[in-house]
């Protein structure tokens, strides 16, 4: 459904000091029908950038791409009648009524007026937002509002959408609703869906398969499970009094497989392939030193660790590098 | 084309109908400047041995010209907030031809201004002195519609590029205001009454001669030498800033 290679972007800087940002540093995707990719980084990882060059919003720099069987850039027209697109930040008119832009939207994709308030109506029920027909857009709620930014990029039946950061600044039940409606959407009619991300939980709780981008290159894909499994383990935490740190840290470092090694303040930190299974040995070897373990945690691998074993960082940490560069 | 021109044409105008304040709002100038500055202007033109009459055939034709050139200005504002509220993005990635999206904003700007400009003919023929002929008027309309398609499309490009609704007025005001008052609408610049640069730099702005034109018209003064100059102006003026317009609509960063 989605095929690129190579796809890059530069942007100028704006100002007299000039200057070239690479947001996109050559990006290889393949999407088949019917599946539902996330597409995870950190905010101004490009996840934006590149999803706006696969619909047609920017041209990329340099590389090719294929997005639902049309060229992107000998026919991006085409592109654009096959693919739905549903920004980050919505796209509806504050003072539009809600049956208004269903129904605009449809005939601007050469509906006849009939067909795209018919298929208005019906979108309307599916994403319950019925009742709602003749309210002005901007009082609707959050959720709502999200489900008519959908509502508008379905409403000519695409077979491929593009979310764009779908749940961003939803309350979490809105979030958990609007979920269960893009998973019934692939369900119940077959779409394609590409949605980018940075939220960990939703990038595991939806996707099929994720591509992960790190400052505009793939760094790794896969199924949420099977990037998991590529983390060194679970992640321990073990507290003990900071005098006893030293010694707690040595004995841990002599459990088979234990790496990522780190203490401090009597926070004894280390990853080891099965942590249920070493905390019981580490807890006896401890005791027979006369160290007491005043707290314990183990972590299974987060995608936050898949980020951190792929990039260096956590996905946190690169959030916060790209805001204050 | 002519679909999606049509399209677009009736969202703006569901849009302006569903808020008739702005329409008041921007005809509020105009009529400010006809019940508290015409009459005065009239006597001063009385004292220059005008009629009655002759001074408001001078003024109401001029301030049509400048509800045209104020009024179809600012709409690019209504372009920024489309832009801010993603609704620019989202067209954009339908199907919908880009020349379409300028054309229905455009002509649907240069209606509105139309509507305004009858209005303000309507009350300054019902209360005042003035008395010109309905091909005149016809003809003074039409350029208003041509006027307030310029102006509409260089408004609407230059809010796309600036995309900054700081910027994008202080800019409207640096450059309206000269041209406001080196186009004669508040008193006719004439060879006579201004001092010779002041004529000579009038003579090089645009305005200057689609506001002769409308008076002209007014007047009745179909003759070639009458309608000519100001003719081809806005004629150029709506040609230029419509391709000008259409080109900032297709590009990318739009």
């Amino acid at each position: 459904m989605i095929t690129a290679r190579g796809l890059e972007r530069r942007f100028r800087r704006k100002g007299r000091t000039g200057g070239e940002v690479h947001a996109v540093k050559g990006v290889d995707l393949d999407v088949e029908a019917g599946e539902l990719v996330g597409f995870l980084g950190p905010n101004g990882a490009g996840k934006t950038t590149t999803l706006r060059m696969l619909t047609t919003l920017l041209k990329p720099s340099a590389g090719t791409a294929t997005v639902g069987g049309r060229d992107l850039l000998t026919d991006p027209l085409g592109v654009r009648e096959r693919i739905g697109y549903v920004a980050q930040g919505g796209g509806s008119a504050p003072e539009s009524k809600v049956a208004d832009e269903l129904e605009l939207q449809g005939r601007l994709y050469r509906m006849s007026k009939a067909d795209a308030i018919a298929r208005g109506a019906e979108l309307a029920e599916q994403l319950d937002l019925t009742g709602l027909d003749q309210r002005p857009t901007k009082t609707l709620s959050g959720g709502q509002r999200r489900r008519l930014d959908i509502a508008l990029g379905l409403i000519h039946s695409p077979d491929l959408v593009f979310l764009d950061e779908p749940s961003t600044g939803l309350d979490p039940q809105s979030r958990a609703n609007l979920w269960d409606h893009i998973r019934r959407l692939r369900a119940e009619r077959g779409v394609t869906v590409f949605l980018t991300t940075h939220y960990l939980d939703e990038a595991d709780a939806l996707s099929d398969r994720l591509i992960v981008i790190d400052d505009g290159r793939i760094v790794a894909e896969g199924t949420p499970d099977t990037l998991k499994a590529q983390v060194n383990g679970d992640r321990v935490e073990v507290g003990v009094d900071p005098e006893q740190g030293a010694d707690a840290a040595e004995i841990a470092g002599r459990l088979a497989g234990a790496q990522e090694l780190s203490v401090s303040d009597g926070e004894v930190r280390f990853r080891v392939p099965r942590g249920d299974v070493a905390l019981p040995e580490l807890l006896r070897a401890l005791d027979a030193k006369s160290i007491p373990m005043l707290s314990v945690q183990v972590h299974r691998p987060t995608l936050d660790d898949v980020f951190l074993t792929l990039t260096g960082r956590s996905l946190r940490e690169a959030e916060e590098s790209t805001r204050a560069a | 084309m002519l679909r999606d021109t049509w399209l677009i044409f009736r969202r703006d105008m569901k849009a302006a109908l569903r808020n008739p304040t702005w329409i008041m709002i921007g005809i509020m100038q105009p009529l400010l400047y006809l019940f508290l500055f015409g009459p005065l202007m009239v006597r001063a033109m009385q004292a220059q041995g005008l009629s009655e009459v002759d001074g408001w055939m001078l003024l109401t034709p001029a301030l049509i010209a400048q509800l045209a050139l104020f009024g179809s200005s600012f709409v690019g504002f209504g372009l920024l907030a489309d832009y801010r509220s993603g609704v620019v993005e989202r067209f954009r990635v339908t199907p919908v031809s880009r020349a379409a999206l300028l054309l229905g904003k455009v002509l649907a700007s240069a209606l509105q201004a139309v509507v305004q400009a009858l209005l303000i003919i309507a009350l300054a023929y019902l209360a005042f002195d003035l008395d010109a002929p309905v091909g005149g008027v016809l003809l003074s309309l039409v350029i208003v519609f041509l006027l307030a398609v310029s102006l509409a499309s260089c408004s609407y490009a230059l809010a796309l590029t600036l995309k900054s609704e700081e910027t994008f007025p202080a800019l409207l005001n640096a450059v309206l205001i000269p041209l406001l008052l080196l186009s004669g609408i508040l008193l006719p610049i004439t060879a006579g009454a201004a001092p010779k640069w002041l004529y000579t730099v009038s003579q090089l702005n645009p305005f200057r001669h689609v506001v002769d034109v409308e008076r002209n018209s007014f007047r009745g003064d179909f003759t070639m030498d009458a309608l000519f100059t100001g003719s081809v102006v806005v004629l150029v003026m709506a040609a230029v800033s419509v391709w000008w317009g259409t080109r900032t609509f297709q590009e990318e960063s739009a």
